[in-house]
């Protein structure tokens, strides 16, 4: 199975203060990995370096996607090699148009790729087909992106982009956030449906209840901006079961 | 030695030797502002009497005024006396030659904004042939506006031509007293745009593409009259998109709707003067007096402005409320960047009973720029019924801008209805980084906040310009993160 994402020794500190110590972790081309850890551990960090978040500075180590240094490119490079962040906390654009931002965000893709742009009815007719896979109801697309957006609709949001994106690589901070029982059913159906061989998912949780819907091949668990334990989906089960402390504790002995 | 003395002497006094006779048959006249300068400019135009003592009465009532200082503005003060208050348009000798002569940045800048070629030239002020094929395009439209009895022609044409119209409205909506750059306008001004809309008529097109076509160089103090007689109506486009080649600095223009019972006017401006450069150097200054009267019973004045350009902006289109069931509207998206300073608004004046007016300004500050609206909405006694809603927001780019709101709300009748909604955002940094993990660039990503944000008021705008003041919103912000 072919590398997609690698990285080495990886370490990212905001504000002169380190927050991935060393981090090494490798996703192959249509795996599903969870990562878990404690506040603090430094997943979400990951996500945002990934994606190429100015306010963190790589101090070490290498980022390689499809055998790529990942680093050296700006965030709009990265997102359109197929680079997907679902946000933990997506952001309001009042004023801003959802189905004019997924157009553009969609033609930027396509235009980096050598496609022709599609035009605002062809969009409109994949963006119905995404929507009606997510349980979305189409008033959605005339909204200020993610304006007024209860906690769930922004999540559904994010998985929309994601589906309409067909990304290579799907990183999804703590999409389960939030969420409650049918929100993070609907949302687990959308990313199960993308799932493919040619398509990686990074999901970046705190609790292993996602697990149960979006099923791992991996699971990793953070400490201190280090991977410290990797397992399959029983690794999630048995932290669920002793907690955090476990691991850290396991760690420091 | 004494023959070059007497030449010396002569040049020096050669305004005075020949009384303003000759200045008349010069081309421009020396820099420098009094009563002779003013009869020698409405001599040059071959004016009836009457207005004649308009000017100079508006002249030695300039004299009287101090220039307004309460604007959130500043400025080097200007030298009135070193100003040149007549000058001929350019020969073509002066002239660029050819595209290839003219700096390749505002070529570049014609091109983002999709300036068609053929406009680019006379834009650039490119000495082109007079028969370019707009001419008959223009006739074209002469035509059918002259078969509808429409009046649109130069002002010095209407003041020849129709001098019982001008009397009647000139200086009726804005007096010859009214501010210190409208006064000054008044004494000075060279020329600028009649409109008379007949009884009835719905002016059978926009008056901007035969605008866009025809322009010629206005010059600095230009005036413009618009009136729509009874039950007619009329859309007006001022100004273009692209940036106009002006040597001038101090821009005072002053123009005057009348809107009689049952018409309608709508005004549309773009403005994208020169701003200066990025300390701010060499922009426009622009004291521009807007207003109009809803003279009759039905009446609705609407104004809608995009001001992107000049390095000040001191302008308050307003509306005189004065018929029953008047209405009155503005709808603003004013941009400074880098040094630039706007201070712009409105006042809607509430007369007649049951008027409505509508204030929606969109500021946008970025660089170091400053900002301010500046509205009043004053309901007079007799305003049974009026109302007002007005919204205001600002959008700041980065930290070293500001935006300011002073809105005056005066009202005298008690049944009136006053809405007053003000927002301030930022264009926040998870904002552009959530657009950019979608692919999309920063600039982009800032460009598509803008328009978000103008939305509302770019509506308003007929749709050829609304699609070029889009165009000409993301340029005039180039730069403006980063």
């Amino acid at each position: 199975m072919s590398i997609m994402l690698e990285i080495e020794n990886l370490q990212a500190s905001i504000d002169d203060t380190p927050i991935l110590r060393g981090l090494s972790l490798k996703v192959g081309a249509g795996e599903v990995h969870a990562i878990m850890g404690p506040n603090g551990s430094g997943k979400s960090t990951l996500a945002q370096v990934i994606a190429g978040h100015e306010d963190y500075r790589v101090t070490d180590g290498s980022v390689l996607f499809d055998g790529e240094n990942l680093l050296d490119l700006a965030p709009e490079e990265r997102a359109r090699k197929g680079i997907f962040l679902g946000f933990q906390y997506p952001v309001e654009i009042p004023g801003v148009n959802n189905a004019y931002l997924l157009k553009a965000a969609v033609n930027a893709r396509r235009t980096y790729q050598g496609q022709d742009e599609i035009d605002a009815f062809e969009f409109l007719k994949l963006a119905r087909e995404k929507m009606s896979l997510l349980d979305m109801d189409p008033g959605f697309l005339n909204r200020g992106v993610n304006e007024g957006f209860s906690g769930g609709e922004k999540k559904r949001n994010e998985i929309l982009q994601m589906a309409l994106l067909e990304p290579r690589l799907a990183i999804l901070d703590e999409t389960d956030s939030g969420l409650d029982i049918d929100a993070l059913k609907a949302v687990a159906k959308g990313v199960n449906a993308l799932r493919d061989p040619q398509r990686s998912i990074v999901l970046v949780t705190h609790y292993q209840r996602l697990l149960d819907y979006i099923v791992p091949d991996y699971v990793h668990v953070l400490s201190k901006g280090r991977i410290v334990r990797s397992g399959d989906k029983s690794l999630a089960l048995e932290l669920e079961a002793r907690g955090y402390d476990w691991v850290q504790e396991a760690v420091s002995a | 030695m004494s023959s070059e003395a007497n030449d010396i002497d002569r040049l020096v006094n050669r305004r005075y030797e020949h009384g303003f006779v000759t200045d008349i048959e010069s081309e421009s006249l020396p820099p420098g502002l009094d009563e002779g300068v003013i009869r020698a400019i409405s001599a040059r135009k071959n004016e009836p009497e009457f207005m004649l003592e308009w000017r100079l009465k508006a002249y030695r009532h300039w004299l009287t005024l101090n220039e307004p200082n309460w604007a959130h503005v500043s400025y080097t003060p200007i030298d009135y006396q070193e100003i040149s208050y007549f000058s001929a348009p350019k020969s073509d000798a002066d002239r660029p030659k050819s595209l290839d002569e003219v700096d390749p940045k505002l070529l570049e800048t014609y091109d983002k904004l999709g300036i068609p070629l053929h406009e680019r030239a006379r834009l650039a002020g490119v000495a082109v042939d007079a028969v370019f094929d707009s001419v008959s395009v223009a006739t074209t439209f002469k035509d059918k506006l002259s078969e509808a009895g429409v009046i649109f022609c130069p002002f010095s044409e209407a003041v020849v031509n129709h001098p019982e119209l001008v009397r009647k409205y000139l200086g009726s909506v804005v007096p010859y007293r009214d501010n210190f750059f409208a006064t000054l306008n008044t004494a000075v001004f060279s020329d600028g745009s009649f409109v008379y809309i007949p009884k009835g008529v719905r002016c059978p097109m926009e008056l901007s593409t035969y605008f866009r076509i025809n322009a010629a160089n206005t010059g600095q103090f230009e005036r413009t009259l618009i009136i729509a007689d009874e039950g007619s109506y009329v859309s007006y486009l001022e100004g273009c998109t692209a940036p106009m080649r002006d040597e001038n600095q101090l821009h005072a223009a002053v123009v005057e709707l009348v809107a009689l019972k049952d018409a309608e006017i709508k005004y549309s401006t773009v403005q994208n003067w020169y701003p200066g450069d990025e300390e701010g150097k060499g922009g426009i200054f622009n004291f521009v007096t807007k207003r109009g009267d809803c003279r009759g019973d039905n009446a609705k004045i609407s104004w809608t402005q995009v001001e992107t350009g000049s390095a000040i902006t001191w302008k308050y289109p307003s509306c005189i409320l004065r018929g029953d069931n008047s209405v009155g509207e503005f709808y603003s998206v004013a941009v400074a960047n880098n040094m630039q300073q706007a201070d712009t608004g409105t006042k809607m004046i509430h007369i007649g009973k049951n008027t409505k007016s509508t204030i929606v300004s969109k500021g946008i500050s970025a660089g170091k720029a400053q900002n301010a609206y500046r509205g009043l909405v004053r309901v007079m006694p007799q305003a049974a019924n009026a109302r007002n809603h007005t919204q205001c927001d600002s959008l700041l780019i980065g930290k070293q801008c500001g935006a300011h709101t002073f809105p005056y709300i005066e009202t005298r009748n008690s049944s009136a209805q006053i809405e007053h909604e003000a927002t301030t955002s930022k264009i926040s940094a998870d904002q552009l980084f959530y657009c950019r993990q979608r692919g999309i660039s920063e600039e982009d990503a800032v460009n598509m906040i803008v328009n978000g944000f103008c939305k509302e008021v770019f509506k308003e705008l007929p749709m050829e310009f609304a699609v070029e003041a889009q165009a000409l919103l993301n340029v005039s912000l180039e730069g403006a993160v980063g």
